[in-house]
């Protein structure tokens, strides 16, 4: 009787948005007169940061503080069409429609501001921090906020912008499955440590090692969150959840948080994560996004370590103690460390 | 804890950018941590009444006679909504994008297909008045028997569960019960191969357990519209969905969502925004109707549990030359989002590794439970699962290094998928270093030297045609842009006599704009 030490690896990939695409997001980019943006959005953040996402994009597309675009979202008579927030696509589908938006907006302002300054709108930059100049000549400059209040007051200008992303659906060939599901995909690895107790059963997750390459990380916090969540998730459905205990039996289906099992506080391990960014051709910035795959690695790599560990696999989730148990005194003799 | 590596891919990158790649504290975090952030349960309003359903106690069973009148003279009760008050009561939701026919009623009225499924409703003042009215509807049941295993359920003597689609699997090009993938040949391959390892796995259906349930509060505005606060993670989908089920055109409907207590797919399948508005038309006054914990995990649709079967033929020097998968979808009672999961997984099959020849059947069976639904990595966090583990055994079996075994049959840029389409913008290698140098695997020199940006040497990049060291081919890439039949038809499926060979699609043209309908030829509306 002992506890059993192993590591399991998984490397996989995910595709980026709804399936043979076919899925359009839109979005509408306005200013207001003082030269504060307006992200107009149907899209509904779960909490996942889309607003924070889509926002960063839109101030990096028009070149303003971060602090001076707003996002709002998830209301049908203001915000265009989003197919939804789901299959991963928020930062690349949203994010591209909001780019689109603050493009055509971003040009608007410009215009407007050569106007002002009297100069081609071609020899213009913005600085990121406000304000709009004269390439290498920094000293003729005017502020986003006057150019706003002059576009709306004295030019009868709208700064705004329209946006549209659609990856065109594609076929499916019946008798080959020749077909085009996504047009980039984001990539991992991961490395599960666990300890695996041959008397009780128990598998305690000790450590996670991985490695995400996600075209680029818009917000590497908002990143961290997501991956870090996902890897609880990925563990929880390893060894923890069901809502159908003894499927396809569908007795003693749990009620509650009582019944449904999920790692608590205690049950959570350390985890390095690296990200790479590869970027995506079609991608915001190259992103692509980490919604859904971060829980897809760990299912796999913890049953492969299970395996290190005792010699043991179990193939039907999730990996309670009774089914390590089981295997464990299945196991021919022969096998056995 | 996290750590950005800038120094690969750099040379593809612009990352002379000033507000991207910033870790900027998030928009919303001062409402999320001071708890003042709304929830669509948020919302007050004056004489709000409450909705609940009558659940099925069966798996399976003909509806013989529904009594309410105790139910309609119990107190509080303002009103009891049955199948024939729904406007459009059978709806399947990816008819909005005309996949799939109609095949879920809002309310059961003649027969019930599993555990759980709602009969009709009840309106009242509150939710223990509605709840305690449930209790006294008299409902009797024919039980009928039910099927409760995906496989059991393809047996040509099996009960039939979903009226639209009598032999259990939905239907898919309007002739085949199942979604294909054909690539090389695998029978061909197995036979060459040093070995061929076949193994059965099954994913747990599981619950999103969201922090907060579905829901949705339905409130008459004025002029005859009608303003919905939703859980929904998909405004539109939701809202159209509602107006199908209530014949109201759309822009009656005004749809308000929030900061979702939680979604992970489990809040797309508008559970309960048609009964909703529904309720607050037929009373005039603001409905509420929200899922119980009991309710979310039981009937709140879970992700379906997938059962999947993978062969595979591996050679001695590391290399997957064949890999065939079956995989069988647990719908349940109705179809909701399964039947496009299941391509999803056949576009995910063989993993992200070259391998010249795949097979994959993949089915959307229906069962006797609760209609499954999206979650979190829909389609492919199962096959990952059975993939990863079958990888596993794979290099366990040839005895080589379980992460160099899938370095070596890693995609690269250029390789040909099994789709049929070239693949680029691959990292798994750089991934697999990187975790690996992370973690102290050790690699060897050569694999530590691989790069998903340079071709395998080699047989390694070979067409997708039968391979073994013999036989190979000259290193060749096949690409997109060349003539798209690039694999031969396999010998165990021959072309219907009737049907003549799709043209090959024109160069480049990898996305055709169409509709569902013409994809998988069930057309809606």
């Amino acid at each position: 009787m002992a506890k059993h030490r192993g590591r399991g690896v998984a490397t996989i990939n995910y595709p980026i948005g709804m399936n043979l695409g076919g899925d359009p997001s839109q979005a509408l980019v306005h200013s207001n007169p003082t030269g504060k943006f307006t992200v107009s959005l149907s899209s509904i953040d779960l909490g996942q940061g889309m607003k924070s996402v889509t926002r960063q994009i839109c101030a990096e597309t028009l070149g303003v503080p971060v602090e001076d675009v707003y996002v709002d979202t998830a209301d049908s008579d203001t915000g265009p069409h989003c197919m939804g927030s789901f299959a991963s696509r928020g930062t690349h589908r949203v994010g591209n429609a909001v780019m689109v938006a603050a493009r055509e907006a971003r040009a608007v302002m410009m215009e407007a501001a050569a106007e002002e300054l009297e100069v081609d709108p071609g020899d213009l930059e913005t600085d990121g921090r406000g304000a709009i100049h004269v390439k290498g000549a920094p000293h003729r400059s005017i502020s986003v906020r006057d150019v706003a209040i002059a576009a709306q007051f004295r030019q009868g200008k709208t700064i705004s912008g329209r946006g549209i992303f659609l990856v065109p659906l594609s076929d499916v060939d019946p008798e080959t499955g020749e077909m085009s599901p996504a047009t980039c995909y984001a990539h991992a690895c991961l490395i599960a440590e666990v300890e695996v107790d041959d008397e009780t059963g128990d598998v305690t997750v000790l450590k996670m090692t991985s490695t995400y390459e996600l075209g680029r990380a818009i917000n590497p916090k908002l990143v961290e969150q997501q991956l870090v969540g996902g890897s609880w998730m990925g563990m929880s459905h390893a060894l923890f959840e069901t809502a159908e205990p003894y499927y396809p039996d569908t007795r003693e289906g749990p009620r509650d948080f009582n019944e449904y099992l999920m790692p608590g506080p205690g049950d959570i391990c350390p985890h390095d994560i690296v990200v790479l960014e590869r970027p995506a051709p079609d991608g915001p910035f190259g992103a692509k996004g980490p919604g859904e795959m971060c829980a897809n690695p760990v299912l796999p790599a913890i049953a492969n370590a299970v395996f290190n560990a005792v010699g043991v696999r179990v193939n039907e989730l999730p990996i309670t103690p009774e089914k390590v148990l089981r295997a464990l005194k299945a196991r021919p003799a022969s096998v056995g460390r | 804890m996290l750590e950005l590596r800038k120094d690969i891919f750099a040379d593809e990158r612009d990352d002379n950018l000033k507000e991207v790649g910033r870790p900027t504290q998030r928009q919303d975090m001062l409402g999320h941590v001071t708890g003042t952030s709304a929830y669509y349960d948020d919302h007050r309003f004056a004489n709000l009444l409450h909705l609940k359903v009558l659940r099925s106690p069966h798996a399976h069973a003909r509806i013989r006679s529904i009594d309410v009148e105790a139910a309609a003279r119990a107190p509080g009760v303002k009103r009891i909504i049955r199948a024939a008050d729904v406007p459009v009561n059978l709806n399947t939701l990816l008819s909005l994008i005309q996949f799939g026919k109609d095949d879920e009623p809002s309310l059961a009225s003649d027969v019930v297909r599993y555990q759980g499924e709602p009969i009709l409703a009840i309106v009242a003042t509150s939710e223990r008045a509605a709840r305690e009215a449930l209790a006294l509807v008299r409902i009797s049941y024919d039980p009928l028997p039910a099927v409760f295993d995906v496989e059991q359920a393809l047996k040509p003597d099996a009960v039939s569960v979903n009226p639209a689609y009598p032999k259990n699997t939905f239907e898919y090009h309007g002739k085949y019960d199942h979604q294909k993938l054909r690539f090389g040949d695998v029978e061909a391959a197995f036979a060459q191969a040093d070995m061929v390892l076949e193994d059965r796995y099954q994913m747990s259906p599981i619950e999103h357990a969201p922090t907060e349930t579905n829901g949705s509060i339905a409130v008459p505005d004025t002029n005859g519209r009608f303003t919905v606060h939703t859980s929904t993670q998909a405004l539109f989908f939701s809202l159209d969905t509602a107006a199908k089920i209530n014949a109201m055109p759309s822009n009656q409907l005004h749809f308000i969502g929030g900061t979702v207590g939680g979604g992970f797919g489990g809040k797309v399948d508008t559970l309960t925004e048609p009964l909703a508005i529904l309720a607050a038309r037929l009373t005039g006054a603001p409905v509420r109707y929200r899922m119980s914990r009991h309710e979310e995990m039981q009937f709140g649709s879970p992700r379906g549990a997938e059962r999947i079967y993978i062969k595979d033929g591996v050679m001695r020097d590391g290399r997957i030359i064949a890999r065939k998968a079956t995989a069988y979808f647990d719908s349940g009672a109705y179809t909701r989002l399964s039947s496009y999961a299941v391509v999803k997984c056949v576009a995910h099959i063989p993993g992200p590794y070259t391998i010249p020849n795949v097979h994959a059947d993949v089915f959307c069976v229906f069962t006797n439970r609760t209609p499954a639904t999206a979650m979190r990595g829909f389609g492919v966090t199962a096959l990952d699962f059975a993939l990863e583990c079958q990888m596993d055994k794979d290099a366990v079996a040839i005895g080589m290094d379980p992460l160099e075994f899938r370095m070596l049959n890693a995609y690269r840029d250029g390789d040909m998928k099994a789709h049929r389409r070239e693949a680029k913008n691959c990292a798994l290698i750089e991934c697999a270093q990187v975790a690996a140098e992370k973690a102290n695997w050790p690699l060897r020199e050569e694999f530590r030297r691989m790069s998903s940006r340079t071709a395998r040497p080699g047989a390694r990049a070979a067409p997708p045609q039968p391979v073994s060291p013999q036989s190979a081919r000259a290193p060749q890439r096949i690409s997109y842009e060349r003539p798209a039949v690039s694999a031969p038809r396999p010998a165990d499926t021959p072309a219907p006599p009737a049907r003549t060979e799709p043209p090959a699609p024109p160069p480049g043209a990898t996305h055709g704009a169409r509709r569902f309908s013409s994809v998988f030829g069930t057309r809606r509306r």
